[in-house]
């Protein structure tokens, strides 16, 4: 592989995605034809919502492929960079490779750069890239992703929702995305208010995956005989931190407690 | 029509050599230093926004000395090709030795075949892990590789920077002594450099997978300061 210079006129800057395309290397693959009847796995529920210190994002483990599971430990919420994640709902395949180039992106425009993109240009290149992904969509392919972060500049986490043609909705307090996102955002919009702490929050996540879980067949639950639980992350001015199974394993069985009785 | 003067190709190369030379020696200099928990980087820089050193991927920092705008487009490019490697293979099969070929052939070439030879040294470091050794590829401006020792220096009065770190530098280094051994070696006996007059990075294994961090002056001077 050799080392890829350009003309002043013909440089792409910091656009990584820009950069592939000038050496061919054209990231998503734009099928003919219609994809519905492929039977491709599709990711499911993915929540995130507001709190004191910033964002929680969570995400069931499960891809479906029709009324089959297709995968068990899927990671649909994904860490972008030190200071935000995505997370992603739809065509398995497509949504990696956009989540996989949007991390690259925005370490590359880092490096490239010097500085970080601000959060609003995170969320902004990732709407290009849901954007692009259009034509795929039309044919059975969609990608919706939630994007969330703690933005240095206001110090607030904040949060975004996308539709298929890479518009770009940004939410106050908490977004759900997914096949379970009607019970999963239920549930969080009931327990919801303002400024709640890092554990309330991180419980209300919890809670909200469950009840999706429990209404939506194509959302997995905590899955306690593989030890599979969702991924659960918090971001704050401090970066993104993952919450260990250990931890989640405590929650969810509060959760099963406080069901139990029902 | 009229003939070219002949000039014997021995000239031309060491016209061209003493160029530039002359241009790398009238930057500062900056030295990279081997430490316990990974490489030091440390470049006499006033600046505080035109970067001698920086990131190119997970374990590898670039640095150059020299004409700003030359090293600058040899850092992107090798940015570039990098993350283009890491996105289609993997992150682990991107590594300093490749970047270093690429590097240069790219300054020999421009050496033997362009009108002026850029004006540059530069430095490709990356920081072992799982046992793997550190390693230092230095590369001149006509695109000679130089690799491995504990510490390297570029730029102007190497040799006089390279003798005094030589007395002074031992294996395993903490971070704060490799980086008062490297401030004194650049300065001398004559003169004093303040944090303010240094751009200081780290490659540190302890770092999690981007293992490059700038250190910013109040943590440079808390270190000088020992």
């Amino acid at each position: 592989m050799s080392m890829p210079f350009f003309s002043p006129s013909d440089d792409p800057g910091s656009n990584f995605p820009d950069l592939l395309r000038r050496l061919g290397l054209t990231s998503v693959a734009q099928p003919g034809g219609n994809a519905a009847h492929l039977s491709i796995p599709h990711a499911t529920t993915c929540v995130a919502l507001r709190y004191a210190d910033g964002v929680v994002m969570a995400g069931d483990r499960r891809a479906t492929s029709g009324n089959l599971i297709s995968h068990r430990s899927m990671e649909k919420v994904v860490q972008a960079d030190r200071h935000s994640g995505v997370a992603i709902a739809g065509a398995a395949g497509p949504a990696i490779e956009m989540i996989k180039l949007f991390a690259l992106q925005l370490e590359h425009y880092e490096k490239v750069e010097g500085s970080a993109l601000s959060l609003e240009g995170k969320a902004n290149q990732l709407s290009m890239m849901v954007r692009g992904n259009l034509s795929a969509a039309m044919m059975g392919m969609i990608v919706i992703p939630l994007f969330a972060g703690y933005d240095l500049r206001r110090q607030i986490g904040r949060l975004w929702n996308y539709d298929a043609t890479g518009g770009r909705y940004e939410e106050r307090d908490y977004v759900a995305t997914g096949s379970g996102s009607l019970h999963a955002g239920t549930v969080i919009k009931v327990g919801f208010r303002d400024a709640l702490d890092r554990d309330e929050a991180v419980n209300l996540a919890c809670r909200s995956l469950w009840e999706a879980a429990d209404a939506d067949s194509a959302t997995g639950g905590p899955d306690v005989l593989r030890g599979i639980y969702p991924v659960v992350a918090t971001i704050t001015e401090a970066g993104w931190q993952r919450l260990d199974d250990a931890d989640l394993i405590t929650r969810y069985e509060m959760i099963m407690q406080a069901v139990r009785p029902r | 029509m009229s003939m070219p003067f002949y000039v014997a190709p021995e000239q031309v190369m060491k016209d061209r050599a003493d160029y530039a030379r002359k241009g790398i020696a009238r930057g500062r200099a900056l030295v990279a230093i081997r430490y316990a928990d990974g490489i030091a980087l440390v470049a006499e820089n006033p600046s505080n926004t035109l970067r001698k050193i920086s990131e190119i991927y997970d374990r590898i920092a670039f640095a150059g000395v020299g004409k700003y705008n030359e090293f600058d487009q040899l850092r992107v490019a090798g940015v570039r090709a990098a993350d283009l490697k890491g996105y289609q293979y993997s992150r682990d099969d991107v590594d300093a030795r490749s970047l270093a070929n690429q590097y240069a052939q790219i300054l020999g070439q421009i050496f033997t075949h362009e009108m002026k030879p850029m004006e540059v040294e530069i430095l490709v470091a990356e920081v072992g892990h799982d046992g793997s050794p550190d390693q230092l590829f230095h590369i001149l401006y006509d695109g000679t590789v130089m690799d491995g020792g504990r510490f390297r220096v570029l730029g102007g009065d190497a040799e006089g920077i390279n003798a005094r770190l030589d007395k002074t530098y031992a294996v395993d280094l903490t971070l704060g002594a490799a980086v008062r051994a490297a401030t004194a070696a650049l300065c001398g006996p004559d003169r004093t450099l303040e944090a303010t007059d240094l751009e200081v990075a780290v490659l540190s294994r302890s770092n999690g997978r981007r293992c490059f961090q700038r250190l910013s002056d109040d943590v440079v001077a808390l270190l000088l300061a020992g």
